[in-house]
């Protein structure tokens, strides 16, 4: 079997079709995108490195977390997204890395708007992701959600998925 | 004189006016006669564990510099240079034996003396030998059992009789460690666009927990069929000075200690141990309460520790009647081992904080009530009387005793200065 080759504008675009994922909120969709040992981070604001035994992280999930909060988001009674709020995520300024390597590392700018009863809120940071092949297709194995903020004010919450 | 809460005890009826959350002018009042008067958290000791370590903190709505000066005593200095204005430490946290002004550089030890300022010669000889070129610090300081507070009224009780009462609370949350409890770094600090006095409500309020919380107890339910067999049953306690507690079993895991099947055996042990040693330190029965009761806790005005999946503190201030800056701490025992510790994070990070699967909806309630405040002049009033039929002493952790009680400290101060202008005038 040969290895399949992957080019930049592959990842770009699974990166791209994530993001849209998240805007129509398929998100058990978005859960599917991880690998079975996959992760989802938020660290705390400033200090993207903390240890999470020592540190308050906004976001720590196991796959099976993740998969809890895409599914928790989807109830009528996850209440803070009902009815859904509108989110735009842009990414750019797109570094991917590692292309032939087992895993593929990118980094990226992110500009997300999340607009609900006529407020809204504007995350900005970067995406580090790892990600594997499988089965021919684009897996990530975490996601890591470094926010360039001092604080999440006006914000309040991160009740999206960033 | 205006009334903002009919506490009406024969009716069994409780209300306050919704007028409370959203005029500017009670704003006013409540800085002067709350914030400025009322023993206020501004941190915890471990936050600062060596000599110079500091951390700016904004309390009651001063810009502060939390600080453990050279002479090992904790601070608060107000974070403006005495010269001109302008903010001195302008970093967050960090440790220094002195902070210098950037404007004309003025410098200061880390205990606000002053120092040294260039061009000396245009200032007479003991120009600041009564000490008023110093950054000032605030004169009242105390802490109990590592929580550390500030007062801005120098004439203010000490923070031990204003604790009273609670502090038998407080014991139970710093008694899970022998060692001492620490405060978490990464701090959760975030906003709510919603009126003070209503998160102080909804965080001893357990009434909501099942209607607001669903999606979580959803979650435990399928991590433990089991789950149902413990109800949230408990009592609600009024306290001394507006303070409050509900406590309660529920049927979440705590770290310290009890156990739930989505943790493994090894910790299963170490946490029967755990009671064991509560029960040599405190006999069975405190420790039955130290480890399988919850604890939602407010000391007036805002500072609400609550010993539920984990342990969270948490502060907020309004910068208007319709907006709040909140910061959220995480405790733990300063022993705790990793494979504990991550448990507990995990617990706390499921319900709690911006990014939990709780606290969101919780904010979502307040400002929902904050935006639908804006029928008060013809929806006057809100509702806190559940179970004040029962009478004193008999009150559930799902009743609301814990909030009246909130309600009327706040009503005697505020009344208290209304009528201390009725008299002037």
């Amino acid at each position: 079997m040969t290895v399949t080759t992957v080019t930049r504008q592959d990842v770009i675009d699974f990166l791209y079709t994530e993001a849209k994922i998240l805007d129509e909120w398929r998100l058990k969709e978005w859960a599917a995108l991880f690998t079975d040992d996959g992760t989802y981070d938020i660290p705390p604001l400033g200090e993207p490195d903390a240890d999470p035994r020592k540190y308050l992280y906004f976001a720590h999930d196991t796959r099976e977390r993740l998969e809890e909060r895409a599914e928790r988001l989807l109830k009528k009674e996850a209440h803070v997204e009902y009815p859904h709020s509108t989110t735009i995520h842009n990414y750019n300024n797109i570094l991917v890395t590692n292309l032939d390597s087992d895993i593929i590392t990118v980094e990226c700018n992110f500009t997300i708007h999340r607009t609900k009863r006529e407020v809204m809120d504007t995350f900005i940071g970067k995406h580090f992701y790892e990600i594997v092949q499988q089965d021919d297709e684009f897996a990530i194995k975490n996601k890591r959600v470094v926010l360039h903020l001092d604080s999440l004010r006006p914000h309040g919450k991160i009740s999206l998925i960033l | 004189m205006e009334q903002f809460i009919q506490d009406n005890v024969e009716k069994s009826e409780f209300l306050v006016n919704r007028k409370v959350f959203t005029d500017r002018e009670i704003l006013a009042r409540e800085r002067a006669e709350i914030f400025n008067k009322c023993w206020l958290f501004i941190g915890h000791d471990t936050e600062i564990p060596e000599l110079g370590d500091y951390k700016r903190k904004n309390v009651g709505g001063r810009n502060l510099i939390f600080i453990r000066s050279q002479d090992g005593e904790i601070r608060a200095l107000f974070n403006t240079c005495p010269h001109r204005g302008a903010l001195v430490a302008r970093e967050n946290e960090g440790n220094s034996r002195v902070f210098r002004c950037f404007y004309h550089a003025w410098s200061f030890k880390n205990d606000g003396e002053l120092v040294g300022m260039p061009g000396q010669d245009g200032f007479p000889e003991g120009f600041n030998d009564e000490g008023t070129k110093n950054m000032k610090a605030v004169k009242r300081v105390e802490s109990y059992r590592g929580f550390v507070f500030v007062n801005y009224d120098p004439d203010a009780i000490s923070l031990d009789e204003y604790l009273g009462n609670a502090k038998e609370y407080i014991d139970l949350v710093a008694d899970q460690s022998e060692y001492g409890l620490e405060a978490l770094g990464g701090v959760q600090e975030y906003s709510v666009r919603t009126n003070w006095k209503l998160l102080a409500e909804n965080s001893v309020d357990l009434y909501h927990g099942m209607p607001t919380h669903k999606t979580y107890f959803d979650i435990k339910q399928d991590q433990d069929p089991d789950l149902k067999k413990v109800k949230l049953e408990g009592e609600g306690v009024e306290l001394d000075n507006g303070h409050a507690v509900i406590e309660y079993v529920a049927p979440w895991g705590r770290p310290v200690a009890q156990w739930t099947p989505i943790w493994d055996e090894e910790l299963k042990n170490d946490m029967e141990k755990m009671k064991e040693r509560l029960a040599e330190r405190f006999g069975e029965e405190r420790a039955d309460r130290i480890a399988n009761y919850n604890r939602n806790m407010v000391i007036f005005p805002n500072l609400i520790i609550n010993d539920i999946m984990a342990v969270t503190a948490r502060t907020f201030y309004p910068t208007s009647p319709g907006y709040i800056e909140v910061s959220g701490y995480s405790l733990a025992p300063k022993e705790e081992k990793e494979s504990h510790r991550m448990a507990r994070n995990d617990n706390f990070l499921e319900f709690l904080g911006p990014g939990g699967f709780a606290t969101p909806d919780d904010n979502e309630a307040l400002e929902l009530c904050q935006e639908a405040y804006n029928n008060n002049t013809e929806v006057e009033w809100n509702d806190i009387s559940k179970g004040m039929w029962r009478g004193a002493g008999n009150a559930l952790a799902t009743d609301e005793v814990q909030m009246r009680n909130f309600w009327r400290q706040y009503n005697s101060r505020i009344q208290e200065s209304l009528k201390k202008e009725a008299v002037q005038e």
